[in-house]
């Protein structure tokens, strides 16, 4: 069901992969390098709590990420994506690719990709762009860039999620927007790869659960209608989509990762698809962090990628609000191991913290200037 | 002032700042921030172009509470003088730390960071910031 | 190359002087400069006036063209000389060669800064140009801050303690009461500078040089203007003249304790007075901050490198001391505006020479040594004057 044109001689490369014994599909294009970046500051949801409900409001996550006043989704990008370098091993100068996927860019005109690949000194031959759909904007980079691998058209590109969210005060949403970035360092499908993307599969429709008119502030989201009609409906399509493509089944998977708007959702979505909560276990790490929007499900993805082992699969399903989700297939190869150590782990920044309390939560995101 | 709010001189910083480019001189060995032509400590044009370390210690350090106007919301805030591990010293903000906790010979690590803004709707310039290393 | 005196000198308090402009003091203070001097305005062929942030703060530069404009006096050769917070001293300078070379007989020098129409951090982005822009402060460093770095590392490389640095404040607080032009003619303890609010850590407020207005001027002649002069038992010789530079940036030195541009700058103007630090009877120097008044007198070869704040506790700066020093308040109690600063602590030297300090007065002064440095000591002036009569 999918067309390819493949450019590489798939004997040569993948005699001995993980990827050949197991799959019959020809591989789309290799993770070379991945990173991940959390800003330091925290607030702990008790906290908001404390200024908006009085305490006591059940809320959807323990804490969640703050970026720092000098920080913002370009800055927190750039880090992970100097980490995914790292791992990669590959001169910027090779890289040609950068697509970032954000709903917090600092300019709504002027990419951040255009301040990102100067400052990390990426080729001037470049394919680069911002790109927005709510929180699927990083796993659809991941795509575009491997579509821009497979085909030849450049060897290496950086594929970002980035989000510093915007929660309005007073708002259920404000417990949960946190900030956060991931970063994929891909290239065309090739042995020495810390793991080998076999399928993807992408699912659209018009919903609008979620959304942020031009020249607003903050978005405006739809309470209950965000359930069933908007995430389950989208994630669970694309996932059985994927399945039913590649004729994998959960249990062909070590891990899964869902985008993680709040703690429970991912859980549900996961046993709805026939998933176990110890598949999830790596790639939730929502209620530490919060909801990192686009890059939610992907950094949940590279801290199941700083510990799987090679030879174990990954499903990761993203979902945009508008409303999509993009489901991607992963297999761990050998070179894991070798580039792990390249960069710091994701558990490093979930763990390394520093709580803040509301009023300096408040300075931080610029709600309070002098 | 006209001079903050040059689009010019930032686009003509951009790479300097960013990557932090230095000179080194190749006849007295020196490393120095930013690169210029000449070199500071002995004279010589013999002088190349370097990505500095990314890695380095506090070498003298003050926390700044009457800020400049541009920098005003950010009071207080620490300024050091970094010593990268090859020598170079270079001027930065430090970043991710409260000010009690900076001391001279504390390990530090470059970061990209936003260091000021020409207002809410101008251009936004970016840095090379310092946190301490991991 | 002929020998230059200071006919004339002229000052405005220093002051958060509302009701005056830039103008109104330089005028202020030329008119009494030349009045002083017992000429006439059509007497100055060339006019100097120091001042560095006129463009930012006033919106006005071509301050030599109006200040001869305004003095009534348009056709006379004049321009604005700047470096930074040596621009007074460097006007003085450049005023001294117009004379020494023989082309002027009769030449104007004034320092002006006006900082209070600015707000505070206004004023400080205006200072921190004394420095660099582009790579300094960008990162957030203000004036204050890189002198704070210099205040660790000598207290670190001396082991002196800030209680006896800071005393540098209360010694020209007390000086300063006996000065009808200081901005702070009141005493302060010792306690109330270490208790005055922290700008940048370790430097406390009362240990740094406060923002005002002013304009001092002198009238400097040759040997053959000598006769047209007001009748006076004094004269006063500008016997040595220099400027020098040092590295640029704080970053880029080697050590931070020290000002080469200082002792480059001293040991010219004493070669070419004919003196030693020995032979020096009152010394002005350009103490924007504590630290800094310890560390010049070490430079200008009044104290060994380290060693320059046991002076303060041994009572030597005193007027009866051996390094008499900032006996007219000096930058941080008589006041610091900016360009004009180097002229003032000329104005305060010819006054003790002259013997006209009042209760400042340091007994038979015969030479005195004026400092003025631009930016941390990226620029230094040095002027020795010498009463001759």
């Amino acid at each position: 069901m999918f067309n390819k044109i493949l450019t590489f001689n798939d004997n040569l490369f993948y005699q001995g992969s993980f990827y050949e014994r197991d799959s019959k599909m020809p591989p789309l294009a290799s993770v070379v390098g991945w990173g991940a970046y959390i800003p330091i500051y925290r607030i702990e949801t008790a906290e908001i709590s404390r200024i908006h409900a009085k305490g006591g409001e059940k809320a959807p996550v323990r804490q969640k990420s703050v970026p720092g006043f000098d920080e913002d989704s370009l800055t927190i990008a750039f880090e992970a994506a100097k980490n995914a370098l790292r791992r990669g091993r590959v001169d910027p100068r090779e890289v040609e690719a950068l697509y970032i996927g954000s709903e917090s860019p600092p300019y709504a005109v002027k990419p951040s990709a255009t301040v990102i690949a100067e400052a990390l000194g990426l080729s001037r031959r470049l394919y680069g762009i911002d790109m927005e759909f709510a929180c699927k904007a990083g796993t659809t980079a991941m795509i575009s860039v491997a579509g821009l691998v497979n085909s030849g058209i450049i060897n290496y590109g950086l594929a970002v999620g980035t989000d510093t969210a915007q929660g309005r005060p007073g708002d259920e949403l404000e417990y949960t927007a946190g900030a956060g970035a991931a970063a994929f360092l891909i290239s065309k499908p090739g042995r020495d790869s810390a793991a080998t993307i076999e399928h993807v599969v992408s699912y659209v429709t018009d919903t609008p659960d979620f959304w942020r008119r031009e020249g607003e502030k903050f978005p405006m989201h739809t309470f209950r209608f965000t359930g069933e009609p908007a995430y389950f409906h989208h994630i669970e399509t694309a996932a059985r989509m994927l399945m039913e493509e590649t004729g994998l089944k959960p249990s062909d998977f070590s891990h899964a990762v869902f985008h993680q708007p709040n703690v429970k959702f991912p859980q549900r979505v996961g046993a709805s698809l026939g998933f176990r909560p110890e598949q999830l276990k790596l790639g939730l790490l929502c209620n530490e962090i919060g909801n990192t929007y686009a890059a939610s499900s992907l950094i949940g993805l590279t801290n199941v990628l700083d510990h799987a082992k090679p030879g174990e699969r990954i499903l990761v399903v993203s979902f945009g609000s508008g409303a999509g989700s993009d489901a991607i297939s992963l297999v761990v190869e050998d070179g894991i191991e070798e580039r792990r150590g390249l960069a710091p782990p994701t558990l490093y920044y979930v763990n390394r913290f520093r709580v803040i309390d509301y009023a300096t939560y408040l300075r931080c995101r610029g709600f309070i200037e002098r | 002032m006209s001079y903050l709010r040059s689009v010019p001189r930032v686009w003509r910083e951009r790479r300097v700042k960013y990557q932090l480019i230095g000179g080194r001189c190749k006849d007295c060995g020196r490393g120095f921030y930013p690169y210029r032509q000449i070199c500071p400590a002995c004279g010589s044009a013999n002088v190349e172009q370097v990505k500095l370390p990314e890695r380095g210690v506090v070498e003298l350090f003050t926390v700044v509470r009457t800020p400049p106007a541009e920098f005003a919301q950010y009071a207080p805030y620490v300024v050091a003088i970094v010593r990268l591990e090859d020598g170079t010293l270079v001027p930065a903000q430090l970043t991710d730390v409260e000010p009690d906790e900076v001391y001279e010979g504390m390990e530090v690590e470059a970061v990209f960071r936003k260091y000021r803004e020409q207002g809410p709707s101008g251009i936004i310039e970016y840095g090379v910031k310092f946190r301490p290393a991991r | 190359m002929s020998r230059v005196y200071v006919a004339g000198v002229g000052a405005t308090r220093i002051d958060e002087h509302w009701d005056k402009s830039l103008r109104d003091l330089m005028v202020e203070a030329s008119l009494k400069a030349i009045n002083d001097a017992g000429l006439s305005r059509r007497d100055i062929e060339a006019i100097f006036v120091g001042n560095m942030s006129s463009g930012y703060l006033q919106g006005q530069e071509h301050l030599g063209s109006l200040l001869a404009t305004w003095l009534g006096i348009p056709g006379v050769a004049a321009s604005k000389v700047e470096a930074a917070c040596a621009s007074g001293g460097a006007a003085v300078h450049n005023a001294f060669l117009a004379v020494k070379s023989g082309v002027y007989d009769c030449v104007l020098v004034v320092g002006v800064e006006k900082l209070t129409d600015a707000v505070t951090s206004d004023a400080t982005s205006a200072l921190i140009m004394a420095e660099d822009q582009e790579y300094i402060a960008f990162t957030g460093f203000s004036f204050v801050a890189l002198n704070a770095l210099v205040y660790k590392a000598y207290m670190k490389k001396y082991r002196a303690r800030q209680e006896e640095i800071a005393s540098f404040a209360v010694h020209d607080h007390k000086y300063a009461v006996n000065n009808p032009l200081a901005q702070y003619p009141r005493l302060i303890s010792l306690e109330e500078v270490m208790r005055s609010p922290v700008v940048a850590d370790p430097v406390r407020l009362l240990e740094s040089a406060p923002l005002g207005d002013g304009s001092a001027a002198l009238v400097l002649c040759s040997e053959n203007k000598l006769k047209e002069l007001r009748d006076r038992d004094v004269l006063v010789e500008l016997a040595g003249s220099s400027i020098s530079t040092e590295i640029f940036s704080v970053h880029d030195r080697t050590d931070l304790t020290t000002i080469g541009a200082s002792v480059k700058a001293s040991r010219k103007a004493y070669a070419m007075a004919g003196v030693e630090p020995k032979d020096v009877d009152v010394v002005e120097v350009h103490d924007a901050f504590t630290v800094l008044g310890v560390i010049h007198l070490e430079d200008l070869g009044f104290a060994e490198k380290g060693a320059g704040w046991r002076l303060l506790s041994e009572g030597q700066l005193e007027k009866d001391g051996d390094v008499p020093t900032n006996t007219m308040g000096g930058l941080k109690a008589q006041g610091h505006p900016v360009g004009a600063t180097g002229v003032y602590q000329i104005y305060d030297v010819v006054a003790q020479l002259r013997g006209e300090a009042g209760k400042n007065q340091v007994d038979g002064a015969e030479v005195g040594l004026a400092q003025n440095v631009g930016g941390v000591g990226g620029t230094v002036t040095v002027h020795i004057l010498r009463r001759v009569r």
